[in-house]
């Protein structure tokens, strides 16, 4: 693939409802792919958990398309919607 | 700082992705033609062939990697050239028709769905090479697949030129009918424009204006859902507050648009043009333009109201993102076809819209009377009367006005059309049958307004 533009940060968000282990078979799968949390932020509400996490994919080989693919599966595993996005459209859509 | 984006926006942007439909509508590459003319159809269309392909060979990989790689979904890849009656001047009918079919296979060559630019520009009069495309629109319609054509019958500077409108009911008549087979289809790539731009990257009305560079790319973006979503949020707000609403959402729609035409140009090499920004609807749920007005306060859309609701919605549009980004053109503004969407189709069939109504809102829409299926026996005379109305509206108004009917073969008032995919499915309307043959038969031209001496 291409080479993504200069910042090689990404947004992985998960939602669903909370259970043991969300974080850990997250960041178990990340650190496979030698991805670099770089921050997270979390919440449980009502029993619903949310998770944004920011992650520097510069040190790993791996495309994003293929990540959000072995991603997608394991939200399906866990059921979890994971969603997995370049930050770049975050930039455009809420800074100029 | 890693990251400066709050947790709300970033779901925020992901709700928009996941559930609102979000999304590119087209990336089109205009490229110009001029250059591609021979001594005769047959080597200008295969000169025509080469250049899309060196051109655009790039165009779809490109697209399809941003998709993967942004995870934002870019719907359709399309190409516009050179209105083809300027390069092809002076050839024949038979040879239009040859050209036609080069700009068909080049589309399937580079895998676009759509190619643009089988156009002829007549709002002051015809020239030959306009009059030899115009007559071939009808064959070139039915025995391709992708190439769309568009002829511009009047500008506010020029105002109407009536022969081309009274030619242009016969040309719908008889592309309707030899594309009987497949419900008339071959309209549905026609389009009749008053006041026609030259950077619109919709189908079917776009090509690649004289004024544009050698190439360039064009961003249509969407998200009706997701202005849908913004208004249904709010359901109790003034109309003042809700137009401020509409206007941050189109903003960060527009943003994301932005975006990818930044990419793709970059990636493509490829001067970035302008982004529509136009709501267009599909036929999916929820990406609507007749739900947005109607989770405006409308019972249905085409009550008392919803000319005024639109009006706001379109402007709206444009305030917020005529701020998103650097280059703003095309068509902008929101499409309300009846075929493509189907809060439209089911106000039709509940009897709330009529085409009247949908008149009344072209005049502040973005576009005009789009994929409506109409009886296959409404004669000629009144299909051109309709192009005259649509037309008068756009040069008083001096706005795009379009209209792109489908006189359905064999078909009458309630029966249903399946075009399938994006042009979707619509029931056929009731037209008004009182003869408008002999005003339309008159011809000549309709002088620009007064407003149009403004030098």
């Amino acid at each position: 693939m291409t080479t993504v533009e200069e910042v090689k940060k990404i947004i992985i968000t998960v939602l669903g409802h909370d259970r043991v282990g969300i974080i850990a078979g997250i960041s178990a799968t990340l650190a496979d792919k030698h991805i670099n949390i770089l921050d997270i932020n979390q919440t449980i509400l009502q029993g619903f958990f949310t998770m944004v996490m920011v992650c520097d994919i510069t040190g790993s080989t791996i495309d994003i398309a293929d990540l959000r693919g072995i991603l997608k599966q394991k939200g399906q595993d866990m059921e979890l919607q994971i969603t997995v996005q370049h930050e770049d459209i975050f930039r455009y859509m809420h800074r100029i | 700082m890693p990251f400066s984006i709050s947790k709300d926006e970033v779901l925020e942007t992901v709700r928009m992705l996941q559930t609102e439909n979000l999304d590119i509508r087209t990336i089109t590459m205009g490229i110009n033609i001029m250059d591609c003319r021979a001594q005769n159809g047959e080597e200008t269309g295969r000169r025509i062939f080469q250049k899309i392909v060196q051109f655009a060979s790039q165009l779809v990989k490109v697209g399809d990697d941003i998709e993967k790689e942004y995870g934002i979904p870019i719907i359709n890849k399309r190409i516009s050239v050179t209105p083809v009656s300027i390069i092809a001047d002076g050839f024949t009918v038979d040879e239009m028709v040859v050209i036609g079919r080069y700009l068909d296979r080049a589309a399937v060559e580079v895998g676009v769905n759509f190619i643009g630019g089988f156009s002829a520009l007549v709002h002051k009069g015809f020239s030959r090479g306009d009059r030899a495309l115009i007559e071939a629109i009808p064959e070139t319609l039915a025995t391709t697949a992708r190439v769309c054509s568009s002829v511009n019958v009047a500008t506010t500077k020029a105002g109407i030129n009536m022969d081309a409108v009274c030619q242009m009911g016969e040309i719908i008549k008889k592309t309707a009918e030899l594309t009987a087979d497949r419900d008339g289809i071959g309209c549905a790539k026609l389009v009749v424009f008053c006041n026609a731009v030259e950077d619109n990257p919709f189908m079917a009305g776009a090509f690649h204006g004289v004024g544009e560079p050698e190439s360039t790319l064009n961003i249509g973006v969407s998200g009706p859902g997701v202005v849908l979503s913004a208004v249904r949020n709010h359901p109790d707000v003034s109309l003042g507050h809700l137009a401020n609403i509409i206007k941050n959402t189109a903003f960060k729609i527009t943003r994301t648009g932005e975006m990818v035409g930044r990419i793709a140009s970059k990636r493509l090499n490829v001067p970035f043009g302008i982004i529509d920004l136009s709501l267009a609807p599909t036929p999916a749920i929820g990406d609507s333009v007749a739900d947005i007005l109607e989770s405006m306060g409308l019972e249905r859309v085409g009550a008392h109201g919803s000319t005024a609701a639109l009006a706001m919605l379109n402007d709206a549009i444009k305030k917020g993102g005529a701020m998103a980004s650097s280059y703003v053109g095309g068509l902008s503004g929101a499409f309300i076809p009846v075929s493509e969407d189907q809060g439209m189709i089911n106000a039709v069939v509940a009897g709330a819209l009529n085409i009247e109504k949908l008149e009344a809102m072209t005049c502040v829409c973005s576009v005009g009377l789009d994929m409506i299926a109409i009886p296959g026996d409404t004669p000629a005379e009144i299909i051109s009367a309709i192009i005259a109305d649509e037309a008068a509206i756009g040069m008083i108004n001096r706005k795009t006005t379009a209209v792109r009917l489908i006189p359905v073969p064999g078909k009458k008032v309630g029966d249903w059309v399946e075009f399938g995919g994006l042009l979707g499915h619509a029931p056929v309307m009731k037209v008004n049958e009182n003869s408008p043959a002999q005003f339309i038969r008159r011809k000549g031209r309709i002088p620009a307004p007064i407003h149009s001496l403004n030098n």
